[in-house]
């Protein structure tokens, strides 16, 4: 009896221990710090693309926060500063699947950024999942976009789907025939990658479900130099409207081809590199009314404010299509978990599908994991600024067609 | 000496035993180390399997692994899994043959830059084909096979090529290629068919390789040919084979265990200096250890041996 005693007293104090410690210890035992991990591409094919659209938007952000104290966690009554490890994938879907499990399993960080690309996303994305991590990517254009969201709850895919892009483009060029601005016949070129291969096919179909004719189509290898045949080839074609699906090096190849041979088609349209900051550099006045992917809203103070600090801490403009929704993504990761006031993932997933935010280009409330309107889709070069052009939404630019006369 | 060898296929067994259990007391880190450890175990070993007693540097290793990511991302979902895997190693077996046979009379230098050739070669076919006919260059795999399925899988794969290895070499035809090694002019007097010998071997190898990259594609979800024919991967095979020592079949093995510890610990430590301390760790290795790590403790065996011999 006595030793019965002792034992349901000690029971009894071993009981009171085990409920008080995580009251106790949910109270006070508040972490340092917030780990926030990514793996990104520092060095490889992808550490270019990653250079400008992501891991200033990363730094910015994190130096944002910690400027603050850190993010402030209700649970704690604090705020808690960002701790970052960061790992170089290599432009490698198999160091990248490695690199984001060691940052769950063995740095244990509490949140994750996502890497650069569609491919890479798409690599991490059951790791991101299997974890139930929030996977907010902002530079992965896929058209399966939408079936990935249901498959993989926790991802987030902001650039949306090839099509949505080509079907605002299809709208203008339906237009501008309408107003007898254009013919009905294209001229495209595409690079023969990921992305001009995802946007020429869906291009192919929407243009011929629209009524107008491909006069010209021809796809070129990665890594050409020599854009004068392709170029040459659309000006004879005798389209009004010229289409590239080009990587960096190609749009500017593309764009000094036709200044030199005076190649000046109503409405041209060059791939990735028109949104950097390089192209007006380069180009200057001739610039002038080129179309593109992406676009800025020309007065909203915040998307300005926001180029004005990318400027100052990398010394060069962001680029004008997924930069500013990558930095929006983060400020909605920012407002998710201070609204859920503590690292619970699953609730931070569930106010980002949910919740509506604050963000430099607008309020953003997204709908099956995308955002519905809240960035432009197409933009164009205009006195100097690239201005969106689509979709019809507020502070939307007139299109200038026909493109002015080269300048040499 | 047959008791001996009793004992070391015991210990081998068991040391296979052993790994098999890997992924229970893992976490999924730790498993994704383990796979990646046993992915090159088996990429450098078959490697050797060719290069090791032909002395053929072959820089064709991404070129099959590719091909093999590829068969799965082409029939994984239409396909029982044994299937896929069977389609990829007679896919691999065939195209090497056709390989071997047009080009195995190179030699030297000639046949490094026919397979560095291959590999981009495989990739701009592969490439063409979806940009020109499939018009979309990505392909998903969901696959619902799990990390430790898949190292299971290469862990299998792995013991394969070793017993493999270790009949080949106790064959006719092992006896005919270290004599093709040592001088392939002397091989052919003998009445060898050197050429038929090579292309053999280089077949096995290489429907090995096309395994593997089978077994790892369903870890990626997506590939393109950028991701499946990634040159690094040939390259790293080299080096860990080199490391390790080529002359014996299990060298690759020491050297593929401290390069992925070195890179991992590169990659965390050094995210950006890595390519520039994996260079120089290149060269340490090329310059210090030329005959690997296998032919480092050989030759110190040999001296302490020496040594004792002179005492006595």
């Amino acid at each position: 009896m006595k030793f019965n005693g002792k034992v349901l007293l000690g029971l009894a104090a071993a009981a009171a221990l085990a409920l008080s410690a995580p009251m106790l210890s949910a109270q006070d035992a508040a972490p340092k710090v917030i780990k926030i991990g990514y793996a990104i591409s520092k060095t490889g094919p992808n550490a270019g693309g990653a250079n400008i659209t992501q891991i200033p938007n990363y730094q910015l952000w994190v130096q944002e926060v910690n400027a603050k104290g850190g993010l402030l966690l209700k649970q704690y009554g604090k705020r808690i500063p960002i701790e970052v490890v960061e790992y170089d994938d290599r432009s490698n879907s198999e160091e990248a699947v490695r690199a984001v499990e060691r940052l769950i399993e063995q740095d244990k960080v509490d949140l994750l950024l996502p890497p650069w690309g569609t491919g890479i996303n798409l690599a991490v994305g059951p790791t991101f999942n299997k974890h139930g991590y929030p996977q907010m990517t902002f530079s992965a254009v896929t058209d399966r976009a939408p079936e990935l969201a249901k498959r993989w709850p926790n991802s987030f895919w902001f650039l949306g789907t090839s099509k949505q892009y080509i079907d605002a483009l299809v709208e203008l060029m339906v237009k501008l025939r309408k107003e007898g601005k254009i013919n009905d016949q294209i001229a495209m070129v595409s690079v023969a990658d990921g992305f001009g291969i995802d946007l020429s096919k869906a291009a192919r179909s929407g243009f011929e479900a629209a009524g107008f004719k491909l006069v010209f189509d021809k796809s070129y290898p990665v890594g050409t130099q020599d854009m004068a045949p392709i170029v040459g080839e659309a000006e004879r074609s005798k389209a009004d409207t010229f289409i590239a699906f080009s990587y960096p090096p190609d749009t500017v190849a593309i764009v000094d081809q036709a200044r030199l041979t005076s190649y000046a088609p109503k409405v041209m349209f060059t791939g990735v590199g028109t949104f950097f900051p390089l192209f007006p550099q380069r180009f200057g006045d001739n610039a002038e009314g080129v179309i593109s992917l992406g676009g800025w809203s020309k007065d909203n103070k915040a998307t300005m404010e926001y180029r004005e600090k990318i400027r100052k801490l990398v010394n060069r403009d962001p680029d004008y299509w997924g930069s500013q929704i990558g930095y929006s993504s983060l400020q909605m990761l920012e407002q998710a978990i201070e609204r859920v006031g503590k690292i619970d993932r699953a609730a931070i997933i569930k106010e980002l599908q949910t919740g509506t935010f604050d963000t430099v280009i607008g309020k953003i409330k997204l709908e099956n994991n995308m955002p519905k309107d809240a960035f432009w889709l197409l933009g164009q070069w205009q006195d100097g600024l690239y201005v969106g052009v689509a979709p019809q939404r507020p502070g939307v630019a007139d299109l200038r067609v026909p493109k002015a006369p080269w300048k040499k | 000496m047959n008791a001996r060898n009793l004992v070391i296929i015991a210990v081998l067994a068991a040391a296979v035993v052993l790994l098999a259990f890997v992924p229970s007391f893992t976490n999924g880190y730790q498993l994704s180390l383990a796979i990646n450890i046993v992915s090159y175990t088996v990429l450098a070993t078959a490697w050797t399997l060719f290069s090791g007693p032909t002395r053929y540097v072959s820089l064709a290793t991404v070129a099959f692994f590719g091909i093999g990511a590829y068969t799965v991302a082409v029939l994984g979902e239409q396909l029982a899994w044994p299937l896929v895997l069977l389609i990829a190693f007679v896919i691999g077996f065939a195209l090497s043959l056709l390989v071997g046979l047009s080009t195995l009379r190179l030699s030297g230098v000639y046949f490094v830059i026919f397979t560095l050739g291959l590999a981009e070669l495989v990739r701009q076919l592969v490439t063409w084909y979806e940009v020109n006919i499939t018009r979309t260059l990505g392909r998903y795999i969901f696959l619902d096979v799990t990390h430790a399925q898949i190292y299971w899988q290469l862990l299998a794969l792995a013991v394969t090529v070793f017993i493999s290895g270790w009949l080949i070499q106790r064959s006719k035809l092992g006896l005919a290629l270290r004599v093709i090694g040592d001088d392939e002019a002397v091989a052919r007097h003998v009445g060898i068919n050197t050429v038929m010998a090579k292309v053999v071997l280089f077949a096995f190898s290489a429907s090995f390789m096309t395994l593997a990259g089978a077994i790892m594609a369903p870890r990626w979800t997506y590939i393109d040919p950028a991701i499946a024919f990634n040159p690094v991967v040939s390259f790293q095979v080299l080096i860990m084979a080199l490391l390790g020592g080529v002359h014996r079949l299990y060298g690759p093995i020491f050297g593929v265990i401290p390069l992925v510890m070195l890179f991992e610990i590169l990659l965390a430590k050094f995210p950006n200096h890595f390519s520039i301390l994996v260079g120089i760790a290149f060269l340490l290795i090329v310059y210090a250890i030329p005959r690997g790590i296998v032919g480092l403790i050989e030759g110190v065996q040999l001296s302490l041996r020496k040594a004792k011999g002179a005492g006595a």
